[in-house]
């Protein structure tokens, strides 16, 4: 087998990773905690760092009035179908079709990925600002709209006495190798295919 | 009259003599601290100590936790007294642990704790302590910090030969202080020779959880049994016991106790008697004794009385029990970490006896025996005495041992720990302490492994010490660096209550295992609630049953209507909460007891009887969160005669209603 097809296949498998481990984590760091928050981010639920984290967000956030972290969503009913035929299609054209096809799958991907991290923009904007008028605490900005509490999509950032924290894990790294090797699968095909 | 005045006088002199050839050097009390002690002890904020100290609060009746090289006091557990300040003896739940075959007995005097072991080793998962006053064992969890467990010792009283454990954690022992009529009974008290007995009680260890049992108990003669030692290493399956009083005294005692020139170590051989026992040795006796345990699931206490103890007759087990002679009232009887050297401290001796378990196995092989004491042979002196320790200060107490060869003994009268060579019974250092020491205490002391960095002095006396806070001034323990070859005075730092003896081991033996919280969803507390959905209250008679729960910051239900005067109100407290160190309090207005402090995960119980109608307020005792002070409610207490039916809601709904649509 050619390797560009061996590259395009093992790519587009890798993204099986994401129902393995954890997509994502966002970490609440505050003085009174010096174990930190944690709340991983599955293509199929959420979970605590550690055993009650998310409970405990819940308590904390209740002064400011921010809702209760789900114990679902429809997402984790929609991701997996979707990594789920993205892998075997890639799979599948890996193993049958022309290379210029792994371009294609790769463009789909993105978009779907980016898709993804808008949705999660989304989620997280109406989590940080879709507050309980009846809040204990009301806080606002200098410009004196009223202070949202949205965690970062990507990076840290300080939400009052918290700093948080949104950074991928092992999942995500798994279907951004396995992206870049579909990626590369194509090169390789191309060149492959001139020769 | 006379003859007490004229021995007092030529005690004192005794001490002056002792004190001007070699004692403890009498320059200035403040300067004994070296250059660098404050390095040694310093903590930086947020570090964390080496070594836990469990001491002893002796008459306040708990266990005190302390860091060492520090000296912070970081808790302290309640055992067997009540303490307000957890609810312990007060809360419904905790109430039964104080229970005794003389009913709820709220104090008690707890005297040595000792730590459980693993191969010779302190392993750190339980605490053992006995109370004197009312003959108990307690023990503590190394995990929770809590009392689980308390047993009444029958026949006994004075329970001050204990808690020592052996070094796999077979056994804890207890031994009566005082010999008493064994059963009780009514008769003479001048009749006490020969008709009083001292009992020996070996509790068994359950080495999973640690439960006790009484397994059997000697009906020894009736000596005092003042304190004991497992024996460890070639020793194991030993324990020895001092005694004094073996004059059977029982008036004036500070005299008529003390004629003998020798009293005795008992030395009773565990392994055989036990052996005797499981081939159906012993005779069943009827006895009356609680046995209090706690649950951790229930979060509730049981108390069950127990009705007979099997008994063993010295007698009937030939070759158990010998008398090894020991110079005049010993008090502590101490074993050193490879089980060779029994030392007994002559209280009222100058000199101290050194015991050789080797020589005492000899003289039993070769009948060495000086007569017998009812039938329990009696090794002559010579024949299992190593050695003696002469002129090495006044008033021996107790003995710790480090790996190095080395006894530190404490002198009550002359106020110092001596530091000497068991081989050679040389002394080789004195260090003067602040004042009138009892114990002292080596990490692992009572193993095979000393931790031997530090030693702590327990003192009785601290007068100019401490700022002065009234006639009753602290007691206090002095932290000594005994790595080098003198011993160097580290630290003073206060304790509660009477210090009276301590258990020291490295955290890292404890520290990481230490619990935070309890799993809501494994408390099986009949009342417990798991969340503000299930809490409700329901009448019964003229008894109410609230199920309520507590969060961060709120009560559910927190307005309750329809109590009447007259009526028994029970609140079963729940503390939603699954997050480390966010414990609720809650008390309530003329409520005759104490508040609770609730763990998270946790269900507790308190009591209130109304007497007065009113709007009557409740509110959260532990400043839990930023809205502490909010977190309160309120029961409307109607006339006895009102009609009024139970209602209660949380922002003004029934809790659990809504879910249910
Ligand atoms: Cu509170």
């Amino acid at each position: 087998m050619k390797k560009s097809r061996l590259l395009m296949m093992v790519g587009s498998f890798l993204l099986l990773g994401l129902f393995i481990f954890p997509l994502w984590n966002i970490t609440l760091e505050a003085p009174q905690y010096p174990i930190p928050l944690g709340m991983d981010i599955y293509i199929t639920k959420f979970q605590d760092t550690h055993e009650f984290d998310i409970k405990n967000i819940n308590l904390m956030n209740h002064y400011v009035g921010m809702q209760y972290i789900p114990d679902t969503i429809p997402e984790f009913k929609i991701f997996p179908i979707v990594i789920g035929v993205m892998a075997f299609l890639g799979m599948f054209i890996g193993f049958k079709a022309n290379y210029k096809w792994f371009l294609g799958w790769f463009v789909l991907m993105s978009i779907l990925g980016i898709a993804g991290m808008y949705d999660f923009y989304l989620w997280e904007y109406d989590y940080g600002h879709n507050l309980d008028p009846k809040a204990i605490m009301n806080f606002k900005n200098p410009d004196g709209s009223v202070m949202g509490f949205q965690p970062p999509l990507f990076g840290t950032k300080d939400i009052l006495n918290f700093t948080a924290h949104s950074y991928p894990l092992v999942g995500a790294y798994f279907m951004f190798v396995g992206m870049f090797m579909t990626f590369i699968a194509f090169f390789l095909g191309k060149k492959e295919a001139s020769n | 009259m006379k003859t007490i005045l004229k021995s007092i006088f030529s005690l004192t002199i005794a001490a002056a003599f002792l004190v001007s050839c070699g004692g403890p050097s009498k320059k200035s009390n403040k300067g004994a601290v070296s250059g660098n002690a404050a390095e040694k002890v310093y903590v930086a904020p947020g570090e964390h100590d080496s070594h836990y100290a469990f001491v002893s609060g002796g008459f306040s009746g708990q266990l005190a936790v302390y860091g060492l090289p520090s000296g912070r006091l970081f808790r302290v557990i309640p055992v067997f007294s009540q303490d307000p300040e957890k609810a312990y003896g007060y809360s419904e739940e905790t109430k039964p642990m104080l229970q005794t075959s003389h009913g709820f007995v709220p104090w008690g005097d707890s005297h040595h704790p000792d730590i459980s072991q693993t191969n010779g080793s302190v392993d750190g998962r339980w605490v053992f302590i006995n109370e004197n006053n009312t003959p108990r064992i307690a023990r503590i969890s190394l995990e929770t910090f809590e009392t689980e467990e308390i047993i009444e010792i029958p026949n006994s009283a004075g329970n001050h030969s204990s808690s020592f454990v052996t070094e796999n954690s077979e056994y804890v022992v207890a031994g009566t202080r005082f010999a008493v009529p064994f059963p009780q009974r009514d008769m003479s008290i001048s009749d006490m020779k020969g008709n009083f007995s001292g009992a020996l009680s070996f509790l068994s260890i359950d080495p999973d959880h640690g439960n006790m049992e009484i397994k059997f108990q000697i009906k020894m003669p009736g000596f005092n049994y003042d304190l004991s030692h497992p024996g460890r290493g070639k020793s194991h399956g030993w324990f020895f016991f001092s005694t004094y009083n073996t004059e059977e005294a029982n008036t004036l005692m500070e005299v008529n106790a003390s004629q003998n020139d020798k009293d005795f170590i008992a030395a009773i051989n565990w392994k055989k008697i036990e052996e005797y026992v499981n081939n159906g040795g012993g005779k069943k006796m009827p006895a009356k004794y609680a046995h209090n345990t706690w649950s951790d699931e229930t979060h509730t206490a049981t108390h069950v009385m127990q009705k007979e103890v099997l008994v063993v007759e010295p007698k009937d087990v030939p070759g158990a029990i010998y008398f090894l002679p020991t110079a005049k009232s010993p008090h502590g009887c101490d074993v050193d970490p490879t089980g060779e050297y029994i030392i007994g401290n002559g209280k009222l001796a100058a000199a101290m006896t050194v015991h050789s378990f080797t020589k005492m196995q000899k003289a039993i092989e070769d009948k060495a025996f000086d007569g017998e004491a009812y039938g329990i042979p009696i090794i002559k002196f010579d024949a299992v005495n190593y050695g003696t320790l002469d002129q090495p200060g006044l008033g021996p107490l107790h003995t710790e041992f480090d790996t190095r060869g080395n006894g530190y003994t404490t002198f009550f009268i002359s106020s110092e720990v001596v530091k000497w060579n068991i081989k050679d019974l040389k002394v080789i250092d004195r260090h003067p302490v602040y004042y009138s020491v009892g114990h002292l205490m080596i990490p692992g002391g009572n193993s095979r492994t000393p931790d031997d960095k530090y030693m702590v002095a327990m003192n009785k006396i601290t007068k100019d010490r401490y700022l002065p806070t009234g006639p009753e001034v602290c007691q206090s323990a002095q932290l000594f660096d005994i790595s080098g070859e003198k011993m160097e005075l580290l630290l003073d730092f206060p304790t509660i209550g009477e210090p009276h003896y301590a258990a020291g081991i490295a955290a890292e033996k404890i520290a990481p295992k230490s619990k935070k919280i309890y799993k809501l969803n494994e408390n099986k507390h009949h009342y417990a609630v798991t969340n503000e959905g299930e809490t409700n209250v329901v009448r019964k008679g003229n008894e109410v049953h609230i199920k309520m729960s507590m969060i961060r910051s709120h009560f559910s239900p927190d307005n309750i209507e329809g109590v009447k005067v007259g009526d028994k109100v029970f609140f079963h407290v729940t503390n939603l909460e699954q997050d480390y160190d966010v414990p609720h309090g809650i008390s309530m207005i003329g409520a005759n007891t104490s508040e609770l402090l609730i763990m998270p995960g946790r269900t507790a119980t308190f009591t209130w009887e109304p007497k007065q109608v009113g709007v009557w307020p409740f509110y959260c005792t532990d400043f839990c969160s930023a809205l502490h002070q909010e977190m309160q409610g309120y029961i409307r207490v109607s006339p006895k005669s009102s009609d009024i039916k139970i209602s209660y809601t949380l922002d003004g709904d029934v809790p659990g209603e809504d879910e249910e649509e």
